[in-house]
């Protein structure tokens, strides 16, 4: 790791006036659960690093009926365990703690996760599907419009997610299917139902990041079950291909994935 | 230059460290204490699990600055004197430990799984559980078989004091 | 014998150290002054070093010196070196080009080390180490060994033109010929056994001291046998005289070999502290395991066997390519030749076999032993030529087994070896009904219903260990001898200390060494200390590696032993006045059988030291040592039974069932034993399911950490069903085979053969990826 200088804020004022200060050498470092293996691999060297952890309004988790919002500063194990969402949404609560492994649940955050955008992440599949809100220091906006491309957000400098907030839909659930390394998703698919048709968000196969499966979301809308994917291919050249598997291979996934995802939601 | 102050089994230690400084490096080179290990650099194997205010955390992933304030518990600090604790013993009545080098992270995972699980653990959930732990050794049988025995045994004392 | 003799179940002495953290691994030592080393590293996979300059990193905080390989070369030290010579068909000599431990011309796999920076803290040293600027002029390629032998390939070592190290071959060919010529039926295959990474979970350290004062050396290394790296490094490498160096390998992480060989790190650390005065501690990072730690396996073989009308074989005839990356390490050329053909026999009665096997450089980190070295190469290349030929012929697996089967002992091979014992229908028959595989079709229909493709496997494995005779390994081209040593030293007191050259990294030897003291005077193991991995403190040994622990360590132990008991026995008759062939040793005491006349066993101990009643001539003391050399290798076989499930939809491959029946003669102590098998098992379960190591054209590593190279974890893997049947061993005292290895060896061709079963399609290469099983599903659907 190159040297750094670590910062802790308790205040979001405080936090984002430190990286006015610090400018495009400063990162905010919430879980670190991605960031620091990052830095110790010296792929990057940012010359401060601003701690989130502390934050207080990045913390915590509402449920109000059906809606929900979570505190950027939350960890997955919270999330994970949260009685509420898993009551109004246990498809969330579920992917949460499918995320990494228990020590990560225990560090890393949903503000983290939602800001790096990595193309593995799990939330971002359930965030789109769920037509979620990211909610800034600044302003808030969909899911859709926040997610732009590999590692690629509509952040801007020194923007900190809050939060993230969704109504809870009639059915959900999440499927992963794991890369056999890194343990990360090479296919993680979120439905999400409701009167209004259904959301397919789609994770780890993407080669621009998580993305709504359409074809799959008119299918389902007209007939929420697994046989209304049969017919469906996902398209072969959105698709990553690397030494794990084939675009081919993972065009594949994203179809087994999403009919198991509907037959969890329907077992809900 | 920073000065942290973390409460590493149960003494509050100081030390001056560089920012970069790992909360594992600052175990074993400041504190001594080597019997946490780091196995890989990418967070995965998790040979360096400690407890970092009571939940397990790769210390390899975390600096020694963001755990200033907060309390500590390695292997060394999980035993109650000489007499070990129900995890430890019961990573060795089971030969759940070859080398020993992913021992005490699969230790501290297994001590932190136990207490969130409780005596409801299954093979399964315990296999799981063990997503960010590496052994190389053990084929992990009798690790599985070890941790499932803690959780009953851990659940017994519990039941009493009820 | 006693409750903590041979074959009783003793919970391990040495486990409480490490559950409680206070185990002591190289990277934990720290000594007075010590800083800390970084290691320059190639990028390329091969270039010739235009320039390197060091001045902006010897100018950075911290830095106490950067060295580089001219430097080294300079002082003497010597290039590495493989230590056993293996000939071409045509008796010239393999062909072994220069390794020096600092490159200062050439690099040849990325990862190779070109200097050293020593530094107050690691973090300072891997800064420096990012200064030196090195200017690389770029080489062609060749990082697959069936291309680096073609016309025009790249050439890596001017000693070795067409990247052919040597050209080997063993069986007769002629006869081999002349049974396939009248053949009923031949069954081909092509194979590759892919190239694995060992991944101990201790990265490898090295901690080299040097002392002006004394003129003396100290390193501490993560070794499977501190004495051979001792050995080597004086003789060799020149780093330090052999009674000036003293090293030690303290608790040590596992090691399946990849421990075993002196890397250019230890060397360059000792060397290091010499020039710069201080003491130097290198510790790898996992990237730098993946780029430096001598891989395993990597074959590219054609196998071909012969059956009559009957289905007995009558011949085998194997074509491998051996891929040893760029440079010869210590035992490299052995393991794809007297390690590997030696046992393409198996456990069937093969007339005629014939092997030639080509070594090959490429632009890859070397290859070396790695657990179960050749054999489970031999193991893979036979038991999926059986599958395969029993399938081919409608016949069932096991029966074609039964039907090859050696039953008389011992056996003569083809390719040298001479089985001493072994009950091969024995293990068949366990492992069938461990496996109930009477009610596998009933569980393939059940499974069907689900959606799931079930498939049985079946590999019947035989290896050859307790390495080995000295004068056989000689007579191959080894350049040492394979005995071991032990010094049994009993205190006055009578406790006892073992000193073994066998060394323990994950083996449990406090525990198992201390057995046999139990069992011979009815001791507690507690009375006993095993002292073992440092070169001051034991006489010599050859250490830790081929499962030789047991049948040649312990044999070494055993021998000692004998010499102490009858020592104490003979001071025990003249104290008691009795007939020397009357006295017994048993739970602590000495005595004079179908009497009440005794001695505690502490008190004959306490009178050989105080000498006061000592029979006229005896020496004083009780102390005795042995070295021990086995007369042959020993033979543990076993059958394993693969159940798998899979997912036709993603190509999934689960374990559902995985059962081992070994015969690995005595059984010391079982628990240590089955934990044996279970972490053989799971690396060979990962070899062909998960571990796939993967090259780029231009020489890079892609799968260099746990994100992409695929380490077995708790998920992928079953409880495993393991039993022993006992033959023993008549080649040593204790009736020993050895179990390190079985379960890498034997584990492989099961699991393939299993999944193969499932999916219908015999066309599927190691590591089997949900992807290639999907694909190979969808070839035939």
């Amino acid at each position: 790791m190159y040297e750094t200088s670590y910062h802790r804020p308790s205040s979001l004022a405080e936090a984002t006036q430190l990286a006015a200060e610090k400018g495009d050498e400063a990162k905010y470092l919430s879980g670190g659960m991605t960031l620091i293996p990052t830095m110790k691999q010296r792929l990057a060297a940012p010359e401060a690093l601003i701690d989130l952890r502390h934050v207080a309004e990045l913390k915590g988790i509402s449920v109000n009926g059906r809606l929900i919002r979570i505190g950027g500063g939350t960890t997955h194990a919270e999330v994970a365990t949260n009685d509420e969402i898993k009551s109004v949404c246990p498809g969330f609560a579920a992917l949460a703690g499918l995320i990494g492994d228990p020590a990560v649940r225990h560090m890393g955050t949903v503000g983290g996760s939602v800001a790096n955008f990595d193309p593995a992440a799990d939330y971002p599949a359930a965030l789109l599907a769920l037509g979620a809100t990211i909610h800034t220091d600044k302003r808030e906006m969909p899911a859709d419009e926040f997610f732009q491309g590999l590692f690629e957000t509509a952040l801007d400098e020194g923007e900190i997610v809050t939060a993230v907030s969704f109504e809870a839909p009639d059915q959900c659930a999440y499927e992963k299917f794991r890369n056999p390394a890194s343990r990360y998703a090479m296919c993680g698919v979120f439905v999400a139902r409701r009167a209004d048709g259904v959301k397919v968000g789609v994770t780890g196969s993407g080669s621009s990041g998580a993305f709504h499966w359409s074809d799959a979301e008119s299918a389902l809308s007209g007939n929420f079950s697994p046989e209304a994917v049969d017919g469906l291919s996902a398209s072969e050249d959105d698709m990553i291909a690397d030494i794990h598997g084939s675009s081919a291979y993972r065009a594949n996934l994203v179809k087994v994935v999403t009919k198991r995802a509907v037959k969890k939601a329907l077992a809900h | 230059m920073t000065d942290v102050t973390i409460t590493v089994n149960g003494r509050e230690m100081k030390g001056a460290v560089e920012d970069r400084t790992l909360l594992v490096q600052f175990l074993r080179e400041n504190l001594g204490l080597t019997g946490t290990h780091v196995g890989c650099d990418t967070s995965q194997c998790g040979a360096c699990v400690v407890h970092v205010d009571g939940r397990a955390v790769k210390s390899c992933t975390m600096l020694a600055v963001q755990a200033s304030g907060s309390s500590v518990t390695t292997i060394e600090g999980l035993a109650n004197g000489q007499e070990l604790h129900p995890v430890q013993a019961a990573f060795r009545e089971h030969h759940g430990l070859q080398c020993g080098y992913c021992t005490p992270g699969m230790i501290m995972t297994a001590v932190d799984m136990i207490e969130r699980h409780g005596s409801s653990l299954d093979e399964e959930t315990v296999r799981e559980e063990l997503d960010g732990n590496i052994c190389r050794c053990t084929g992990y049988h009798n690790i599985v078989k070890a941790i499932l025995s803690a959780a009953g045994a851990s659940q017994a004392p519990a039941m009493a004091a009820e | 014998m006693g409750v903590e003799g041979i074959g009783a179940k003793v919970l391990r002495k040495e486990d409480r150290r490490f559950i409680t953290g206070r185990g002591r691994y190289v990277d934990d030592m720290s000594v007075p002054g010590m800083k800390y080393a970084a290691f320059v590293r190639s990028p390329h996979a091969h270039a010739k070093i235009a320039s390197l300059d060091t001045s902006a990193a010897e100018a950075m905080p911290g830095v106490i010196g950067v060295l580089n390989g001219r430097q080294l070369q300079g002082d003497g030290i010597g290039n590495l070196i493989c230590g056993w010579a293996v000939s071409s068909k045509d008796g010239t000599p393999m062909k072994m080009g220069a390794w020096p431990a600092l490159a200062s011309e050439t690099v040849r796999h990325v990862g190779q080390a070109v200097a050293i920076v020593v530094a107050d803290t690691q973090a300072q040293a891997r800064d420096a180490a990012e200064a030196v600027m090195v200017e690389y002029g770029e080489l062609p390629v060749v990082t697959r060994a069936v291309d680096a032998l073609k016309d025009g390939a790249p050439q890596l070592h001017p000693e070795a033109p067409g990247n052919l190290i040597f050209d080997w071959e063993i069986g007769d060919k002629a006869a081999t010929d002349a049974a396939f010529a009248e053949a009923a039926h031949v069954t081909k295959l092509h194979i590759h056994n892919n190239r694995l990474v060992p991944n101990p979970m201790e990265p490898r350290a090295a901690l080299g001291l040097y002392d002006p004062a004394e003129d003396h050396y100290t390193c501490w290394t993560t070794s499977q046998n501190p004495h051979v790296a001792r050995l080597v490094m004086s003789a060799f490498y020149n780093v330090a005289p052999e009674h000036k160096l003293r090293v030690i390998a303290p608790d040590v992480g596992g090691g399946f070999g990849s421990k075993i060989y002196i890397y250019p790190e230890e060397i360059v650390c000792l060397w290091a502290s010499k020039r710069t005065g201080v003491p130097v501690k290198w510790t790898s990072d996992r990237t730098e395991a993946f780029l430096t730690d001598a891989h395993g396996r990597d074959h590219e073989t054609e196998v071909e066997m012969a059956l009559d009308a009957d289905n007995k074989i009558l011949a085998l005839r194997v074509e491998t390519v051996a891929n040893l990356g760029a440079y010869m390490s210590l035992f490299s050329s052995a393991t794809p030749t007297y390690l590997y053909a030696t046992l393409l026999s198996g456990q069937y009665d093969i007339p005629a076999i014939h092997a030639n096997v080509k070594a090959v450089y490429t632009n890859t980190v070397p290859v070396d032993a790695y657990r179960g070295a050749g054999r489970p190469e031999a193991t893979y290349v036979v038991e999926r030529t059986m599958e395969t030929a029993a399938r081919e012929l409608g016949i069932s697996p096991a029966d074609f087994r039964r039907k090859n089967f050696i039953r008389s002992f011992p056996h003569q091979t083809p390719v040298i070896m001479a089985y001493d014992a072994g009950d091969f229908d024995a293990t068949l028959n366990a492992g069938m009904e461990a496996a109930d595989v009477a009610g596998f079709e009933a569980r393939r229909e059940e499974a069907k219903s689900r959606g799931k493709l079930r498939g049985l496997g079946m590999s019947c494995y035989i290896e050859a260990c307790g390495i080995a005779p000295s004068k056989a390994v000689g007579s191959l081209g080894a350049g040492v001898g394979l005995w071991e040593s032990a010094e049994v030293r009993v205190n006055p007191v009578g406790t006892i200390e073992i000193l073994t050259g066998s060394h323990s990294h994950g083996q449990g030897h406090e525990t198992t060494f201390a057995q046999l003291v139990a069992e011979r005077f009815g001791l507690p193991v507690d009375n006993v200390q095993v002292i073992h991995g440092d070169t001051d403190k034991v006489q010599f040994g050859m250490g830790t590696y081929g499962s030789r622990s047991g049948a040649v360590g312990m044999s070494a132990i055993h021998k000692a032993l004998d010499k102490v008991e009858a020592k104490a026995k003979k001071i025990a008759a003249h104290v008691l006045e009795a007939d020397e062939g009357d006295i017994v040793i048993e739970n602590g005491e000495v005595k004079v059988a179908g009497t009440d006349k005794k001695l505690g066993w502490h008190e004959v101990c306490l009178g050989a030291y105080t000498g006061h009643n000592l029979p006229d001539g005896m020496e004083p003391g009780l102390k005795e040592g042995a070295f021990y050399d086995p007369t042959n290798f020993t033979f543990p076989a076993g059958c394993y039974i693969c159940e798998v499930e899979v997912d036709p939809e993603t190509g999934t491959t689960d374990i559902i069932q995985f059962v081992a029946a070994d015969d690995f003669g005595r059984v010391i102590n079982p628990m240590i034993v089955e934990g044996q098998v279970h972490g053989g098992l799971a690396q060979g379960i990962g070899q062909a399911l998960l571990e796939g190591t993967h090259y780029d054209e231009s020489g890079q590593l892609t799968t260099a950490s746990y994100m992409d190279y695929a380490m077995p974890r708790a998920w992928d893997l079953p409880m495993f069903k393991v039993s022993t049947t006992e033959t023993l061993c008549p080649g040593n005292p204790l009736g020993m085979k050895g179990c390190g290895e079985a379960g890498a060896i034997g584990s492989p061709p099961a699991v393939i053969n299993a999944i193969t079963d499932a999916i219908g399609n015999n066309e599927l290469t190691m590591p089997a990826t949900p992807e290639k099983v999907w694909k190979a599903l969808n070839a035939v659907r």
